[in-house]
């Protein structure tokens, strides 16, 4: 039988995130910033801890647990977003979110596959736009780093 | 020798003619929800193609055919869990929930006092949680919860401790995460003995096996059309009649009143009390059609094929996936319902049914509404595999393949 569509949500190097996921572990608070995000309906859960110096996210620690899409998103996310300015990170999310959404039209395609090239091995990720339920998997992290650049912004 | 055969139920319900991700459905969500028979569909549509009209007020000819398809219902109802009083003890609801939330709101707001207990236990959904707490926190009453043991079953070492000053024991008589059954009639003795009422929940119960009221000892029972084959959109509460009679209103407006002056109301007698406004007229005649089409299989021999249907799952998943997958719930059959909750290792329950949905396997994941459970056990979620009367073996097939992938493709 066909697992294609599997295959398109389970990317090997989702799996492999899934499986050994970086970045795990806790940070000193303070310095680092601690926020937690939950998905009430699937019952995953996330704590991000964020050192932010001089404008760079200079450390980010993940710990919770969760689905393989969600504790893959956050691991992806770790990496991609590590040593980047603040406002490297923040359009890092904007071209995520943005990629989430891919599917809800043809030209929002078109328009982030451009995108796509700059993501990395996030776009290892744009599978999961296809699994509507699977969404809120993949974002919670992302809006949980929002929300930690929110409180750094407020505490600087 | 039964003449029960799931493969005429199967030949009866559109839905598992479907084909899903090219395979064929096989429908293992029968806790979240039942898929309806034909019977039951025609029924609705027959009220809405010929009969429609409100009931209890028009006097034209479709407007006494609503009323009778309507309180018909309640009748049905009334026999088919026994209910000694008959239909005047049959309250029609939303669902289940709504059932336990007005006991709460009408029963327990005018009986409970600060210092009642309300005994429930570990293992109960959020509908028979919830609105206790809510009205802990309005009366100061006790929300008590007796104790799941490490067998899945309700741990009773300290049960006449944990009666004591209990007013209320409100508890399922069948699990919707374990599948434990409980021993509903033995603790009802119990709490009758001490001068406690007793609430069932029974949405994992009706469609499955012969409910009886009086032989579960039984004050209160609650369940929802959907899953017993009906729609959704329609629960039940049944209550003693001297218990309805005395009880306050729960909603107030139409069809719930005696008389209305500009000075206050008179609430009218009867389940009419409880129910305020439009009813679900359509799933009444539903749940009517869904009752008969129950009783036609005959529920002891349902009860029995399930029972065997369980028994081989789970000798399956302990033959083909030990080690790999755990089921949270008793490893018998025995006073069991056919309700599988699955841990499988290393993969979440939202990946794992994911795969499944892949090979048309339709499973719950998630906490099922019964988080407290779920924190006793350690878990997060779970995967849930429930039966029907339409569910067959080759279902159970088609699960142990899937789950054989998930667990390779994780691993």
């Amino acid at each position: 039988m066909s697992l294609g569509n599997l295959d398109e949500l389970y990317r090997e190097i989702v799996l492999d995130h899934y499986r050994t996921p970086r970045n795990r572990g806790e940070l000193p608070v303070p310095p680092a910033i601690r926020v937690e995000g939950f998905n009430p309906l699937c019952g995953d859960e996330i704590a991000i801890y964020v050192d932010v110096r001089d404008g760079v996210l200079s450390d980010i620690r993940l710990s919770g647990h969760g689905c393989s899409i969600s504790q893959a998103s956050s691991s992806l996310m770790s990496v991609a977003v590590k040593g980047h300015t603040l406002a490297e990170v923040r359009a890092t999310i904007e071209r995520f979110k943005v990629m989430m959404t891919v599917g809800e039209s043809d030209a929002d395609a078109t328009a982030s596959v451009a995108d796509l090239r700059t993501m990395g091995e996030l776009a290892a990720l744009q599978g999961v736009a296809q699994f509507p339920v699977r969404i809120k998997c993949a974002t919670l992290a992302w809006n949980t780093l929002t929300q930690a650049l929110d409180e750094a912004a407020a505490s600087a | 020798m039964s003449s029960f055969n799931p493969r005429r139920v199967r030949a009866d319900v559109p839905l598992l003619g479907r084909v899903i991700n090219g395979r064929p459905i096989t429908y293992l969500d029968s806790a979240s929800s039942t898929v309806p028979p034909r019977a039951v569909i025609e029924a609705m549509d027959r009220y809405y193609s010929l009969r429609h009209a409100n009931v209890h007020r028009g006097v034209y000819q479709t407007a006494n055919e609503a009323t009778d398809v309507y309180e018909g219902a309640r009748a049905d109802v009334a026999r088919f869990i026994a209910a000694p009083g008959g239909a005047d003890e049959i309250v029609f609801t939303k669902n289940t929930t709504e059932s336990f939330n007005l006991i709460a709101r009408s029963w327990g707001a005018a009986n409970l006092r600060a210092g009642d207990v309300v005994l429930v236990t570990e293992m109960e959904h959020h509908a028979n949680i919830v609105p206790w707490f809510q009205l802990r926190d309005t009366t100061g009453i006790e929300v008590r919860f007796i104790p799941v043991g490490d067998d899945f079953r309700l741990d009773l070492s300290e049960i006449d401790r944990l009666l004591d000053g209990v007013r209320l024991l409100s508890l399922t008589l069948v699990s919707n995460v374990l599948g434990t059954r409980n021993p509903v009639t033995d603790l009802a003795a119990r709490a009758h003995e001490r001068g406690a009422l007793v609430a069932v929940d029974a949405a994992q119960a009706v469609a499955h096996d012969v409910t009886d009221v009086t032989e579960l000892g039984a004050d209160f029972l609650c369940f929802s059309a959907h899953k017993m084959l009906g729609p959704t959109g329609l629960g039940v509460l049944w209550a003693r009649r001297e218990l309805l009679e005395a009880m306050p209103p729960f909603l107030g407006g139409g069809g719930m009143i005696a008389d209305v002056r500009r000075d206050g109301f008179t609430p009218a007698d009867g389940p009419a009390k409880f129910e305020a406004g439009t009813p679900p007229i359509a799933e009444a005649a539903g749940l009517r059609a869904a009752i008969r089409y129950l009783e036609s299989l005959g529920l002891p021999d349902v009860a029995a094929y399930e029972h065997g249907l369980t028994e081989r799952a789970l000798a399956r998943l302990e033959d083909e996936l030990a080690g790999r997958v755990r089921v949270i719930g008793p490893a018998t059959a025995l006073d069991r319902g056919g309700v599988l909750s699955l841990d499988v290792e290393g993969v979440h329950p939202h990946d794992v049914a994911q795969v499944l949905d892949q090979f048309g396997v339709c499973v719950r994941p998630g906490h099922h509404c019964a988080k407290p459970l779920m924190r006793r056990f350690g878990l997060a979620a779970t995967a849930r595999a429930s039966f029907g009367p339409y569910s067959v073996d080759e279902d159970v097939d088609v699960l142990v393949e899937a789950l054989q992938h998930a667990v390779a493709m994780f691993s």
